[in-house]
């Protein structure tokens, strides 16, 4: 016991790996989906094990081979990064469980228990960018996460062939984001000569004002921006999500750019956190706070316009994304503690009403756009029920998660920047409305013309469905554990700022 | 100002390496030719990173009696080597969805393609108009 | 503790109504007896309430702590009494009426419309309870939800539209304005806690009070002051008993109850006479009286001429809060009990009216009276109820208001109020006066409802029965703006 309590930080990563390994070889579909809930079953324990251990000391480190840094590779879980490992092994877990029936339906049979591999890559690579402590080392895992979840994207061409398209762009543009970091990183390791995080957070401070220093943050920024999909870098964003296979939709959009935006806030506190008023990054937050800013109005116009209903929910999380961004570049502990809730929230509404979309998808066995959704909602009440509490959560109706959301963010943009910017937040909010009644709406009119009959609800697809939405109501009413996380966490990435 | 320019003539060319692979992949049609561009973006930072662990006159980081030696910083050559499996990944990954497309659109011309696609949706509507 | 208990009671009692109507969908008269049973033990238990507010008790309940500044909590004031009887009385009558309504339509969907009606009571009750500006939101929004399946009942093109507007109005306002509102609020004060002579008093620049004061107007757009109203008319597709209970009684006295919440506990009637940051808010209350009671008179559909009746009357209490006197505030609270059982007259005449002949249009009721006199004398002593004529309840209201515009001096007021009256009798009287003095045009098929037309005729009673029995509701009214 004491050796897995010892290595936890790398076992959350290795569990799945190795699994996928395991997974990649069997033939049998079921037995490989067995293998892989059980996997991210294990990896969902060894988090919250995490988080006991946690409690007691303010971070773990673990040293990779017992190497130690600079030189060696360095694995940390502290305050901040247990929020994305929580939300990703629990979203993973839960999606695992989901996948089966959807695998089965949308993929070649003889494919299914190779995309489990890829799927617990995905699952391992995301979780390595979230505990690494050294900037290459998170190139790595970027690349891993990113090229599954690329393949995984493009099986759903057996569905629809624009799959292929949407993975190609998805693996170009992940690609050279990609790129962009690493050059960044080979940059600061020019200046410094190292590649640990907390290291050069120490190191680049003395260098003074330094124009590498300067491009190095702006390649790293640019890099993680595409892969976090934040305005106008989304492009690959909504294709990916409407085409990948149903479960691939619910797991990349409620972890992968999650993640990407952790990693964002990592390297522009954490990294560059001390030197922050060196180079007058004051100034450079501002960039970012715009680009939030067109993205919850760029996104929540597209999906007012989109009809196709997977990719209206895409279009969505672009705009989310610009609030998470949004509260995250306000850089005050207030405006990242939001930002850290609304990365939560989001991570449990996008999943929720994906796997609901996803669901209807399957028992009609149509894709579901805003015309074929007409009166789905008296066929399916249980879906159609979960829902609606998901899309209400993202309205930000109280009782749900994303009304806690809505009131941390407004309540630090109106601190910081005063009364104008709640105010671009809650007519962006507002206008969010229209997309989610229009499909609201859609589900509960009665179908005019045809009758049709009721469908039979399966238990494996609603019971997640059903503990999704019950958390989307659950930490909206208790929600001290989300906000108490996070402004812990908020905390300690603002201490770095001097 | 002639030494700007050729004293660091090894950046210059990862410079414009980069450049190159980089227009390739906006510019070019070709799903396949963006895929070399992409190649050739990545091997321009694999250059970068070699630029940075030469030392001029160095050897290869071998351990010898001779305390004085000089020798190239062997971990961004390490780390290169990590790159390249990626980047020779990523490669493969994208000429497998190429071949998977020109097999679905009988194209691998963006334009192309987004005509197929264009066509495939109109006689979706029609048909949903019957 | 025994005390708190009514607390409980009368919000857990719609709130069991709500997850056990569903069940009961098998057997309609065991649903349906739910609605009457639910609304005696809600309306004993805020009379309850009630006493042991006059003896000076207050009560309140934390539901949930969410963190140190935020909760769900219960806090009985002044207020919250009155429009807690309110809303829970009238649940009564509306109930017995609503199962003679939805049976003598013969309307599809029962069930859910039950159950959805007894969740809007529970909201309702919860806000006339609320402790905390939070509290009072969480329960507007779940209202404004909870009231569109009703709304949007009959699931057609025109009640789609109809839904559109209504929820794009509450919800847009409330999200856009509202919910700011109250953050800054929590930012100036650190807290969402009513206080009996507000919360804001030194906390807030002078300049900024009308300004937060529009927010919170505007925010609260079940008030319906204008040119946020248009919602009100266009939920009157839904069935008339809707339209009587959620848009005579629950939602739009949601709205105003919350004006005056905000106007004398988080404001405090002081801090706004010392700033003069409602005046503005007289004018717009006002204009919105004058000239939705111009529109009621060009509308011949009878239930849009009562919504925008309603919508002028709902300007009177708004009005009340604005000149910002402990006397106009009271007047403003006996208007909210006065209109709610004057209106719910006309609307459940409107509604008796329309299942006995499916008539809707008041050019078509010419000599109707004789067909059914009992509903058009209730129809008319509800009419003069909200004209204020004496002896029934809105004359009280309108006197209370008036004074307190003396006491201010606002004579523009006072004309403006005795025009307004003008206009009711017109447009109220109208109706009654073709129904029994103009010669019947056609013959029409009358198939009368007794369960229709007794709550009705017991409504009209009520506000005559409210004139004469004035003293404890002027007794709890003059203990809200902080005489305690």
């Amino acid at each position: 016991m004491t050796f897995i309590i010892k290595n936890l930080p790398i076992l959350i990563v290795i569990t799945p790996l190795m699994f996928s390994l395991i997974v990649a070889v069997l033939s049998n579909n079921r037995l490989a989906w067995i293998l892989s809930t059980f996997a991210s079953f294990l990896t969902m324990i060894f988090s919250i094990l995490l988080c006991f251990e946690l409690s007691n000391n303010s971070n773990i480190s673990y040293y990779l081979g017992n190497w130690p840094p600079p030189l060696g590779i360095e694995y940390v879980i502290d305050k901040v990064s247990i929020i994305p490992i929580i939300i990703v092994s629990v979203i993973g877990f839960i999606a695992t469980l989901y996948a089966h029936n959807f695998f089965i339906l949308e993929i070649d049979r003889n494919l299914v228990s190779k995309t489990y591999s890829l799927w617990l890559l995905t699952i391992a690579g995301l979780m390595g960018l979230i505990t690494t402590a050294d900037a290459f080392n998170l190139f790595v895992f970027l690349e891993i996460s990113s090229l599954s979840a690329v393949a995984l994207v493009a099986l759903g061409s057996k569905m629809d062939r624009k799959a292929l398209i949407a993975g190609y762009n998805y693996l170009i543009l992940g690609a050279v984001g990609a790129t962009f970091y690493v050059i960044g990183v080979g940059l600061l390791y020019g200046v410094t000569g190292t590649l640990n995080m907390s290291d050069l957070a120490q190191k680049i401070p003395a260098l003074g004002l330094n124009k590498s220093v300067i491009v190095a943050f702006t390649f790293m920024m640019l890099g993680i921006m595409v892969k976090a999909a934040v305005f106008p870098l989304h492009i690959w964003l909504p294709n990916a999500y409407a085409y990948a296979p149903s479960p691939v939709s619910v797991l990349l959009a409620a972890t992968a750019t999650k993640v990407s935006i952790y990693i964002l806030v990592r390297i522009s506190y954490t990294i560059f956190g001390p030197s922050y008023e060196i180079y007058t990054f004051e100034s450079l937050r501002y960039v970012l706070l715009y680009l939030a800013i067109l993205a919850m109005f760029a996104g929540t116009i597209m999906a007012i316009f989109e009809k196709d209903v997977k990719k209206l929910l895409a279009h969505s999380s672009v705009a989310q994304i610009g609030y998470i961004v949004l509260g995250i570049s306000l850089a005050t502990s207030p405006g990242i503690a939001s930002g850290f809730i609304h990365l939560i929230n989001h991570a449990l509404i996008k999943a929720g009403l994906f796997m609901s979309v996803v669901a209807m998808g399957y028992y009609t066995l149509k894709r579901i756009d805003v015309n074929s959704i007409t009166g789905l909602g008296r066929q399916v009440p249980i879906t159609f029920f979960a829902f609606v509490i998901c899309a209400l959560s993202l309205a930000g109706l109280p009782l749900t998660v994303g009304f806690i959301s809505k009131l941390y963010l407004i309540k630090a943009a109106f601190m910081s920047e005063g009364i104008w910017l709640p105010f671009l937040i809650l007519v962006s909010s507002a206008l969010s409305l229209i997309y989610i009644w229009k499909l609201i709406e859609g589900l509960w009119y009665n179908k005019t013309n045809s009758k049709s009959e009721k469908i039979k609800e399966l238990p494996e697809i609603y019971i997640p469905l059903l503990i999704i939405s019950f958390l989307n109501i659950y930490f909206g009413i208790d929600a001290d554990l989300i906000i108490d996380n996070s402004f812990i966490a908020s905390d300690a990435l603002i201490s770095g700022i001097k | 100002m002639i030494d700007q320019i050729f004293g660091v003539w090894n950046y210059w060319i990862v410079f414009i390496l980069m450049m190159i692979g980089l227009y390739i992949v906006i510019s070019k049609k070709s799903l396949l030719k963006k895929i070399v561009g992409l190649a050739l973006f990545q091997t321009s930072v694999f250059l970068l990173y070699i630029t940075f662990g030469k030392i001029a006159g160095g050897t290869a980081p071998i351990l010898t009696d001779n305390v004085n030696e000089i020798y190239s910083n062997p971990l961004p050559h390490v780390l290169i080597l990590t790159a390249i499996v990626v980047g020779v990944a990523t490669t493969a990954l994208g000429l497998a969805l190429t071949v998977r497309i020109n097999k679905a659109y009988g194209s691998i011309n963006e334009n192309e393609i987004s005509a197929s696609d264009l066509v495939e949706y109109h006689k979706k509507y029609h048909e949903v108009k019957k | 503790m025994a005390n708190e208990f009514y607390i409980y009671l009368s919000i857990l009692t719609p709130l069991i109504a709500f997850f056990i109507t569903p069940l009961l969908s098998s057997n309609p008269n065991l649903r349906d007896s739910l609605g009457p049973i639910g609304g005696i033990i809600t309306f004993y238990s805020s009379l309850n309430i009630a006493s042991l507010y006059l003896n000076g008790e207050i009560l309140s309940y934390t539901f949930f702590q969410i963190n140190e500044t935020l909760s769900i909590s219960f806090k009985i004031t002044g207020l919250g009494v009155i429009f807690g009887l309110v809303a829970s009385g009238l649940w009564i009558l509306a109930s017995i009426y609503t199962i003679g309504y939805m049976r003598g339509n013969k309307e599809k969907n029962q069930t859910r419309f039950f159950t959805f009606y007894s969740i809007a009571i529970f909201a309702a009750i919860c806000i006339a309870y609320s402790g905390n500006l939070l509290t009072l939101f969480i329960f507007y929004e779940i209202l404004t939800f909870s009231t569109y399946p009703l709304v949007a009942h009959k699931q057609n093109n025109a009640a789609k539209q109809a839904g559109r507007i209504y929820m794009g109005i509450l919800v847009g306002t409330s999200i856009v304005f509202l919910l700011p509102a109250i953050i800054i609020v929590w930012v100036l004060t650190g807290s969402l806690d009513f206080a009996p002579n507000g919360v804001l008093k030194g906390n807030i620049s002078n300049e900024y009070v009308p300004f937060l004061l529009a927010l919170f107007a505007f925010g609260i757009g079940k008030a319906a002051l204008m040119p946020f109203h248009k919602w009100l008319p266009a939920a009157m597709v839904a069935p008339t008993p809707v339209s009587a209970l959620l848009h005579a009684v629950a939602v739009v006295k949601a709205g105003v109850f919350s004006m005056l919440v905000v106007i004398t506990y988080v404001f405090g009637i002081d801090f706004l006479t010392e700033t003069s940051g409602a005046v503005w808010l007289i004018w717009v209350s006002s204009i919105t009286l004058l000239i939705s009671s111009c529109i009621a008179l060009t509308k011949d559909d009878l239930k849009a001429r009562l919504a925008y009746s309603t919508i002028s009357q709902l300007s009177y209490i708004v009005l009340g809060g604005a000149i910002a006197t402990n006397i106009a505030v009271q007047g403003a609270a006996i208007h909210i009990v006065m209109h709610a059982v004057g209106k719910i007259t006309l609307f459940f005449a409107a509604g008796s009216i329309y299942v006995a002949t499916h008539l809707s249009k008041i050019s078509d009721l010419n000599g109707m009276g004789k067909s059914m006199p009992l509903t058009f004398i209730a129809f008319f002593i509800g009419s003069l109820s909200i004209i204020g004529v004496p002896p029934m309840g809105g004359s009280w209201s309108k006197f209370y208001l008036m004074l307190g515009s003396v006491e201010k001096d606002y004579l523009l007021v006072i004309y403006i109020l005795a025009i307004s009256t003008l206009l009711n009798v017109y447009y109220l009287l109208e109706i009654p006066a073709k129904a029994f003095f103009q010669p019947k045009r056609t013959n029409i098929q009358v198939t009368k409802h007794p369960l229709i037309v007794y709550p009705t005729f017991f409504a009209a009673m009520l506000t005559i029965v409210l004139f004469i029995y004035i003293e404890p509701l002027k007794h709890i009214t003059n203990l809200i703006s902080g005489n305690q």
